[in-house]
């Protein structure tokens, strides 16, 4: 082969490379479930009203087994992901329909309920302060966000309920909790959220899949001006 | 730093003009850079003086810069002086010096051997002196410490560790438990770290305390404060998705402060305390409560149901 | 003084005979090679996976979490086996099995052999020259990626998770990479050359192992399609037994390595000690020999305990077994003391023939003797022993029973009195010499100045109330990359220039190589200095978050780190233009160095040595009056280094200026 052939045939091959590793960092360092927009339309000084569930196996995708949260759109659809754009100091109003069993929480430190207006939640319409998680149907997930101060356990539905919800999105004629709360929203930044009930069936202490993967029960608060 | 043996008088010569050389130039700079060191940078160094922990650590950090400088300044000076005095262009026609005199040097061995073990056995003893004596030095001493604190009155402070954040609890203030961490100036206090889950670690950067949480174990570290401020606590062991904000802030208030807020805050929390399991160096999921048992057998780790404080399991 | 030495068929003949072949008129796509291994990869993937799912999908635990290990583990397992049985690595063990001859190897002169299975010492150093680079640069871009979404306290390029498997995997992929480097482009392809041997003691375990890393490397990659592990290289249970599946890759990886660590380890070993040249007494054994004999220690006696590790971990999430799980009777403790007691003396694995490279470079660019060549071995074989008693100082915070910490902090400390031996041989080598500053010269002086600053962190570290502030920081990484980095991949570097006119006949540019040295030395220093401060100021290891204080320290090594990487596109370069592309004959020895694998023809024939040669003095016998020959290669008339300088022979010509005076 002669010279300019051989420089012909490595540069072709060295192209191929960077094919590659263009292609790996979009494809996968990038991949992300989708972000759901709640500052389209936001004036200033207007509360943000957000649904959102939480069902006990979400029935598709790759982890139909797992334990997710479902976000709707403003335009009502809902969606399996876990990162909101909100706008920055903006009061938010957060429904939170509830539709998996509970249990004892590990830590009962997570059954009060802070950092939210008022320190408290509507549970079913009713106020609440602090959870017992030994009691009843237990809690069946948090919405915590340790950096701004917010903690909100979620009370479980019965386990056993004849209309107990098993694939996602879940209607609220399926037997569920309605949990309403408000925060304020800080300056700029991201701002993750999380979930202190063990809930990853089958893994040890509970807290491997989907308490470890965004877009299940993790996920960002990406609070934008 | 070469001190050659035989050999002619003139190379003798040749050798130790640059063995002076370079130990001059090393001298200088060493005595320069070493308090200049010591005295301005010192003080400011990390971690800081809020606990006798951090000022015990600060202190261990200067010394040991101090010992290790000159180490650095000789070695990369003596390298710097090869590199310009010795190149082969710089030679000429001078011959490289060669036989047993400068393969073999017992003396320069020797002298090499005997200065880097006397460096680092005062290493060793200066260590272990400031590792006993400030009792353990902030770091995690297991649950069986064997340097403890001379004081009497120690507040004990449980760190809980678990994924993802740290909580605290206070026994000696009916054992309630809440997410920031308030210590009260002039105490001496003792962390005991645990972990529900996985290994995490306890580290009070301004406090100069490291404790790794384990599951099922109670690692103890001790320090007093000194002064008021902030600190950071961040978890310094990986351990999992969210290890990376996995942090918080802490007080060191002043005495009467910290009595008020602990007091307070034991009142406003006590429907919550009710709920908490009883207080106990180690938590392991139990059906029956949290005594520090090991897993009774219908309990199956894999499960959803891992609790401390449970009092009944379901499904 | 010849002495006839006839081709000898004995095994255990000192140097031996080249392996065996037979000529062929089969076309050379036939046959096994790279292709039939991916081939028998993925065909025993798949049949490990499906037996794994028949076994174990009705599990309690596989059907909640939708994860079942056992497939993979099997899957991984069996593919590994498939990737051996396909490129022709079990044929001789399985025909002797059935009691048959396995058949010898087909001679073959073009570039095909460099993808197959072979027994001749030279092709495997050179197919792990390339497999070890492509490591390299694998876990660089990674490093890239690592670094770019550091670029921002709070705001985040890539997601956490992802961020996580990325730092995880670029640890693992180094790691591996590293003790690969170690074993196979200067381990294996100098080894023989060093003693006077035609080949090391097992050439079908040593291409068996490059291999069987290939293997491993591939399956450290499945690890972040299969979601990534989130524990980084230490693999801390029981975060690793409560991980998604990239885990298994992690497990079973290090396993496949393991195993190929401990056959090179124990190759090499066997090779310098019973195959040395007559003549070659330990007192002339070349002291790059001397540290991969200490590293050979080190690889076969520790690693098992990697495996071990490994396994254990691998039936905990599988079998539900509970060694690393506190609540059932097992220890989390038990996974960090076996995975450090193999760690410890595994970056010693790295460092002891970073350190041998540049002893054996020293004399040749410096004209002059090595100094205190006893003491260096002694050096050597002292880090190696020393390195089994200091594991404890990665567990200092970790609870451990307190009075180990004064104990462990007396070996640490001590560990640093033979890698001080390692500085009296070279400084002392560098008194009044006469220093040719050619590119593997400036790669020597720069591990000097790298493993220093390295080295004297470590005794920072060391240190137990120090430690309490810097363990687990950022500092801990500035100090490893220092060590690693700065030690052994620079004297890789460096090696490769000084030793690839023998491998390849050919030379790599001169400008171009300082301009990699330079480029790469400076802002390796740029890009890790800064890590210090940044530990020092509180920034622990593997966070996506940081405080913003700290972003101008992390961008600066960002920057810096960016332009690190594209020093080695300077080298890749360099390597294929003047290796594939423009290829120039480079002479037998370049740099006029008096060692025995330069007294040999370039390129290195087949069997090496033509007589195996008697040796008769030790090869650093730079700047003196009439030295002894280092070697009497029994091709009769004047011993070899005059030859080299009075033009007998072929290539007495174009060494760089300033040759050896005799």
């Amino acid at each position: 082969m002669t010279r300019t052939a051989r420089l012909g045939v490595f540069s072709a091959l060295f192209a191929v490379a960077i094919g590659l590793v263009v292609f790996t960092a979009m494809a996968f360092l990038r991949t992300s479930p989708p972000t759901i927009d709640f500052t389209q339309g936001h004036k200033a000084g207007q509360p943000v009203d957000m649904t959102v569930q939480t069902v006990g196996s979400i029935g598709f995708g790759p982890h139909p087994t797992w334990v997710s949260y479902l976000t709707k759109t403003p335009g009502g659809r809902w969606v399996n992901t876990t990162l909101w754009d909100l706008p920055a100091h903006t009061r938010i109003n957060m429904t939170i329909d509830e539709y998996d069993s509970g249990s004892p929480l590990r830590n009962q430190q997570i059954g009060s309920i802070y950092g939210v207006i008022g320190n408290q939640a509507l549970l079913n319409g009713k106020p609440v302060s602090l959870i017992n998680s030994n009691a009843g149907n237990g809690v069946a997930h948090t919405f915590s966000v340790p950096e701004l101060g917010i903690n909100v356990p979620l009370y479980g539905v019965n386990g056993n309920a004849k209309n107990f919800c098993s694939s996602a999105p879940c209607t609220l004629s399926e037997a569920h909790n309605t949990i309403q709360f408000s925060f304020m929203t800080p300056g700029p930044g991201q701002y993750p959220f999380q979930c202190f009930v063990p809930c990853g069936l089958g893994f040890l202490y509970g807290n491997g899949g989907p308490m470890q993967t965004i877009g299940y029960m993790g996920g960002f608060l990406k609070v934008v001006d | 730093m070469a001190d050659p043996a035989g050999g002619s008088h003139r190379a003798r010569s040749e050798d130790a003009r640059h063995a002076w050389r370079i130990f001059a130039i090393w001298f200088v700079l060493s005595a320069v850079i070493d308090p200049l060191y010591y005295f301005l940078a010192g003080p400011h160094m990390p971690p800081g003086a809020e606990t006798s922990a951090a000022s015990g650590a600060q202190f261990d950090l200067n010394v040991v810069m101090v010992t290790a400088m000159p180490v650095v300044i000789a070695v990369v000076l003596y390298l710097g002086y090869a590199v310009v005095v010795w190149g082969a262009k710089r030679s000429g026609d001078r011959e490289a010096v060669g036989g047993p005199k400068y393969t073999r040097n017992l003396r320069v061995q020797m002298a090499f051997i005997g200065v880097t073990t006397l460096i680092v056995m005062g290493m060793f003893v200066f260590g272990t002196v400031e590792l006993i004596v400030p009792a353990g030095a902030g770091g995690g001493e297991g649950p069986n410490p064997i340097w403890t604190p001379t004081s009497k009155t120690i507040l004990p402070i449980q760190v809980i560790a678990q994924q993802w954040k740290f909580t605290y609890r206070y026994p000696t203030f009916g054992g309630f438990e809440t997410d920031q961490l308030m210590l009260p100036d002039n105490t001496t206090v003792a962390f005991h770290v645990t972990s529900l889950d996985v290994i995490h670690s306890f580290w009070a950067y301004q406090l100069g305390v490291k404790a790794d949480a384990n599951p099922a174990e109670d690692n103890v570290a001790y320090t007093t404060t000194q002064q008021t401020g902030e600190f950071t606590v961040r978890c310094s062991e990986l351990c999992g998705l969210w290890h990376g904000s996995m942090y918080d802030f802490g007080h060191i208030m002043t005495k009467q402060g910290f009595e008020q807020w602990a007091t307070s805050t034991e009142q406003k929390l006590a429907p919550a305390t009710k709920l908490l399991p009883k207080f106990a160096y180690t938590y392991v999921p139990d059906a029956n409560g949290a005594d520090g048992g090991y897993y009774p057998d219908n309990v199956d780790p894999y499960s959803n149901v891992e609790t401390y404080g449970a009092s009944t399991t379901q499904s | 003084m010849a002495i006839d030495i006839r081709e000898s068929v004995d095994v255990g003949q000192p140097g031996g005979s080249a392996p065996s072949v037979r000529q062929s008129n089969r076309p050379s796509w036939l046959g096994q090679h790279l292709g039939t291994a991916i081939i028998g990869a993925v065909a025993g993937y798949a049949l490990g996976h499906f037996i794994g799912n028949s076994i174990a999908s009705g599990y309690v635990h596989v059907a909640n979490s939708g994860q079942n290990d056992v497939a993979v583990c099997l899957g991984l397992a069996f593919g590994v086996f498939g990737w051996l049985a396909g490129v022709g690595a079990l044929n001789y063990p399985l025909a002797k099995l059935v009691g048959k001859e396995a058949p010898d190897e087909i001679a073959e002169t073009g570039w095909g052999r460099y993808f197959r299975y072979t027994l001749d010492h030279k092709v495997v150093g050179q197919q792990y020259v390339i497999g070890v680079l492509l490591f390299l640069f694998t876990g660089g871009l990674l490093a890239m990626a690592i670094r770019t979404e550091l670029l921002y306290p709070t705001n985040h390029l890539i997601g956490p998770g992802t961020y996580i498997a990325i730092v995880g995997e670029h640890g693992t992929i180094m790691m591996m990479m590293a003790t690969s480097i170690v074993i196979g482009p200067l381990g294996n392809w100098l080894t023989p050359l060093l003693v006077g041997s035609r080949r090391m003691a097992f050439p079908r375990i040593e291409a068996f192992s490059f291999w069987i890393f290939t293997a491993g490397y591939l399956v450290i990659l499945t690890a972040l399609p299969l979601g990534g592990f989130p524990t980084g290289w230490t693999g801390y249970a029981p975060l690793q037994t409560e991980s998604g599946a990239g885990m298994d890759s992690y497990l079973v990886g290090f396993a496949v390595i393991g195993t190929g660590m401990i056959l090179a380890g124990f190759n090499m070993a066997v090779t310098i000690i019973n195959h040395r040249a007559p003549g070659m007494s330990w007192s002339r054994v070349p002291i790059f020999a001397w540290s991969l004999l200490a590293t050979s220690s080190l690889l076969t006696l520790a690693t098992p305990l990697l495996f071990v590790a490994g396994l254990f971990g691998v039936l905990d999430r599988t079998a539900l077994t509970a060694f690393f799980v506190n609540e059932r009777g097992g220890s989390s403790f038990l996974w960090e003391n076996l995975f450090w007691f193999f760690g410890h003396p595994e970056v010693y694995i790295m460092a002891l023939p970073g350190f041998g490279i540049v002893a054996e470079m020293l004399p040749v660019f410096c004209g002059k003797p090595l100094f205190a060549y006893r003491v260096g071995a002694a050096g050597m074989v002292g880090v190696a022993l020393l390195s089994f008693f200091v594991w404890q100082h990665h567990l200092f915070q970790s609870g451990i029973n307190p009075d180990m910490r004064p104990l462990f902090m007396l070996t640490t400390e001590l560990i640093s009195i033979p890698t001080g031996f390692i500085y009296l041989v070279g400084l002392g080598t560098l008194w009044r010499a006469k220093i040719r500053f050619e590119v593997p010269m400036l790669f020597c002086l720069a591990l000097y100045f790298n493993f220093l600053i390295g080295g004297i962190t470590g005794v920072f570290l060391s240190d137990v109330p120090v430690n309490v502030t810097l363990h687990g920081s950022f500092f801990v990484m500035a100090h490893f990359h220092y060590t690693i980095m700065g030690g052994l991949v620079f004297a890789f570097f460096g090696g490769l220039y000084y030793w690839l006119p023998k491998m390849t006949g050919y030379s790599m540019n001169k400008r171009l190589g300082q301009i990699h040295f330079w480029v790469m030395f400076i802002f390796f220093n740029l890009t890790f200095f800064p890590l210090f401060v940044v530990g020092l100021l509180g920034m622990p290891r593997r966070v996506f978050e940081y405080a913003a204080r700290l972003q101008g320290l992390n961008d600066f090594s960002t920057v810096c780190a960016y332009v690190l990487g594209a020093s080695f596109v300077i080298f890749i370069a360099n390597f294929v233009w003047s290796i594939y592309i423009d290829p120039r004959p480079a002479p037998a020895n370049p740099w006029g160095s008096r060692g025995l694998e330069w007294q040999t023809p370039t390129p290195v024939p087949f069997y090496n040595f033509e007589r195996i040669p008697v040796i008769l003095s030790d090869p650093y016998h730079y700047g003196e009056e009439n030295p002894l020959p280092v070697a009497d290669l029994g091709l009769g008339g004047t011993p070899v280094a005059a030859a080299v300088l009075s033009g007998n022979g072929e290539h007495a010509s174009g060494s760089d200026g300033g040759g050896p005076s005799v």
